[in-house]
């Protein structure tokens, strides 16, 4: 198995989805001349032509609206945002018209469209090329949230978006392009939406993330066993639908559980998974679910002590995780 | 012999001269009435407490059955606002669908019952489901139009907006999308001068929509609505136009609102008492009638077959649509993604 980029994984994806499937398009800007700005769209262009890979408008509230009107005739469109912090334009097109459009109309119309985008901090990305958004469209029923965490998972899931008659919120963590590696099955490796993962086996800790978070959980939990912590790492990857058995299951296994995500702590996605584990795993607990997240602050701010003060890095993780473990 | 009366003997009529036919025309009145009478009932159906809201469009009919008159009703797309009621009529929708949507039935084939009425949708004759914030429908033409280009379907996609509508991003965004890819659009605004209560003029800077076609790159024409056979020949370019693969066309129909903007709004306290009273001099309906009866067509007799047929379409479609079941409450639950085929 060919060992790939995040970002890679990314590529071949739609390179075999538009092999797969003329109905394919890309939309977004500097999706083709120069294959995008991480480069996800590289090298369709010269395949394809500008009839599919389509360099759009800088103006996103049109790519969410063009993809919807492109999806109700016929087409099954990936829109491409070029930073989550840009979005916001589109929220209306993605709220009122993409995530409803199959309930409105009773299921006459469905609304196949992927919403890709770059999501999280990185190093000097500051306030407007670095937030995190999965918690707004998580909340809105009709609009599948995914967020791949290794390039398998990337690789596989972007296909299944692809295909799935619903709107999918893609959300690929920009930090993991070109730092995170892995194998990834050649051919049509299809992962389907709404399955978590068990990333490591544990019998301490359950700690639950996606994205960058999932990746550093993994690296804490990797330092902590020779402490004798044990820590099992939960991949979330599909927060929309959400797979509750893996999580509960895990309580049940390891009675203490920890949420992390990069995004605000107040009313984030990490809020709805703390309150399932509470609702339905009560009496599986040895101790209150913690939650480790972003600060509630507007943004992460550029400077660099101040980015490091918001970033959630290894050693908050492991401080969080030997709190919780009372080790 | 008057003269009037002479060079209408001489020279060929109006419409004909269009290409439209006598029945052409006479089927267009019958669009206009049927929508006219069906708005009636819609009204009368909400203050009688059978339905909780109505919004429509009357003033609006002749324009919107004269830019549907030639589009290929099977193949083309219609995406629509809530004013649209004649539009979808021509379109292929029937008064049951409407009257269904109205009184909220599962088979409402819009939204089963879902939206309020008005909010119109219909796969089978080609009419995109609609929401309620104005403008998003514009990029959903787009989408279309470049969805037929690109697969090569010969489809022209029709949409409409009011003028208030005009000042949402979408509406702009839509439009330069459309211009830089010469999609095959028409782009409608049903300009009534009212946006609810807000005024053209502080809507509007420049005070014309279709002057704004020119920084895209294609035409746009102003047409007094209440002309419904200038707006049909404005429609017909346009549509050729889009046939051709020159691109999008905008239109802007200077059209009256004879009512409030829905049953939820009084007019009478933001419009002057006189302009409501003109404005039902340029009612579409009256207009075209006046012309229709100007050559020789809508005869006394002609008119009371039409009004006859209008009447007796609307009583069956009121009572079946009243026959029909509400939805199910457990059915709320349903379609929120696929469910299989």
């Amino acid at each position: 198995m060919p060992e790939l980029r995040y970002i890679d994984a990314i590529n071949q994806a739609h390179h075999e989805e538009f092999a797969r499937d003329e109905r394919v398009v890309v939309l977004g800007e500097d999706v083709g001349r120069k294959g995008g700005v991480f480069g996800a769209t590289t090298g369709l262009l010269d395949k394809y032509g500008e009839g599919r890979v389509i360099d759009s408008p800088l103006a996103e509230s049109s790519i969410a609206g063009v993809a919807i009107g492109m999806a109700a005739n016929g087409l099954l469109p990936i829109a491409e945002f070029q930073f989550a912090d840009f979005i916001h334009p589109a929220f209306n097109q993605i709220v009122s018209e993409a995530a409803r459009m199959r309930y409105r109309s009773n299921n006459a119309f469905g609304c196949p469209v992927v919403f890709r985008t770059p999501y999280g901090g990185a190093h000097g990305t500051a306030l407007y090329h670095s937030q995190s958004i999965e918690a707004f469209y998580a909340h809105v029923p009709g609009i599948k949230v995914v967020v791949p965490s290794t390039p398998a998972d990337a690789k596989g899931l972007l296909k299944a978006a692809v295909r799935d008659p619903d709107p999918v919120m893609f959300l690929e963590h920009k930090r993991m392009y070109r730092i995170v590696k892995g194998d990834v099955p050649e051919g049509d490796h299809v992962v389907p939406i709404g399955p978590a993962v068990v990333r490591r086996e544990g019998t301490d800790v359950s700690v639950f993330a996606y994205g960058w978070m999932l990746y550093e959980a993994l690296g804490v939990a990797e330092q902590l066993a020779p402490d004798g912590i044990s820590v099992e790492v939960v991949d979330v990857r599909t927060l929309v639908p959400l797979d509750k058995g893996t999580i509960l299951k895990s309580v049940a296994k390891t009675s203490r559980a920890l949420v992390i995500y990069e995004d605000n702590r107040f009313c984030g996605y990490g809020a709805e998974i703390a309150a399932l584990i509470a609702e339905e795993a009560f009496y599986d607990l040895d101790a209150p679910v913690r939650r480790l997240a972003g600060p509630d602050v507007p943004g992460i701010p550029f400077s660099k002590p101040l980015e490091e003060w918001f970033f959630i890095d290894r050693a908050k993780i492991a401080s969080a995780i030997r709190a919780l473990a009372g080790l | 012999m008057s003269a009037m009366e002479a060079k209408a003997a001489v020279s060929p009529a109006r419409h004909s001269t269009l290409g439209l036919s006598d029945q052409d025309v006479l089927e267009m009145y019958y669009y206009i009435a049927l929508a006219r009478a069906l708005d009636e009932r819609l009204w009368v159906l909400q203050r009688a407490g059978k339905a909780m809201f109505v919004i429509s469009g009357p003033g609006h009919e002749g324009c919107q059955v004269a830019a549907m008159w030639p589009m290929d009703k099977k193949r083309d797309w219609l995406v629509p606002f809530y004013r649209s009621i004649a539009a979808c009529l021509v379109k292929g929708m029937t008064v049951r669908d409407i009257l269904l949507g109205l009184f909220a039935r599962a088979e409402d084939p819009s939204s089963g019952g879902r939206q309020m009425p008005g909010h119109y949708g219909h796969p089978r004759v080609k009419i995109l489901s609609t929401s309620s914030p104005v403008g998003t429908q514009y990029p959903h033409a787009t989408g279309i139009a470049y969805a037929a280009k690109l697969r090569k379907t010969g489809e022209v996609t029709m949409t409409a907006v009011g003028e208030g509508g005009t000042s949402q991003g979408d509406v702009h965004e839509a439009m330069n999308w459309a211009g830089i890819y010469k999609l095959p659009v028409i782009f409608i605004v049903e300009n009534n001068e009212y946006a609810i209560s807000v005024p053209l003029h502080k809507q509007v800077a420049g005070g014309s929509v279709a002057a704004r076609a020119v920084g895209y790159g294609f035409p746009g024409v102003t047409t007094d609505g209440a002309d419904v056979l200038e707006c049909y020949r404005v429609a017909k370019e346009a549509y050729e136009r889009a046939k051709r693969g020159d691109g999008p066309t905008l239109l802007e129909f200077r059209v009256v609102r004879l009512g409030s903007h829905s049953s939820d709004d009084q007019q009478e306290r933001y419009r002057p008492k006189e302009e409501i009273e003109a404005d039902r001099r340029r009612d579409p309906l009256r207009v075209f009638g006046a012309y229709l009866e100007s050559v020789g067509l809508l005869t006394e007799a002609k008119k009371k077959e039409i009004a006859d047929r209008v009447k007796r379409e609307i009583n069956e479609a009121t009572d079946s649509a009243d026959e029909s079941p509400l939805p199910e409450p457990e059915s709320a639950a349903r379609y929120v993604f696929f469910e299989g085929d």
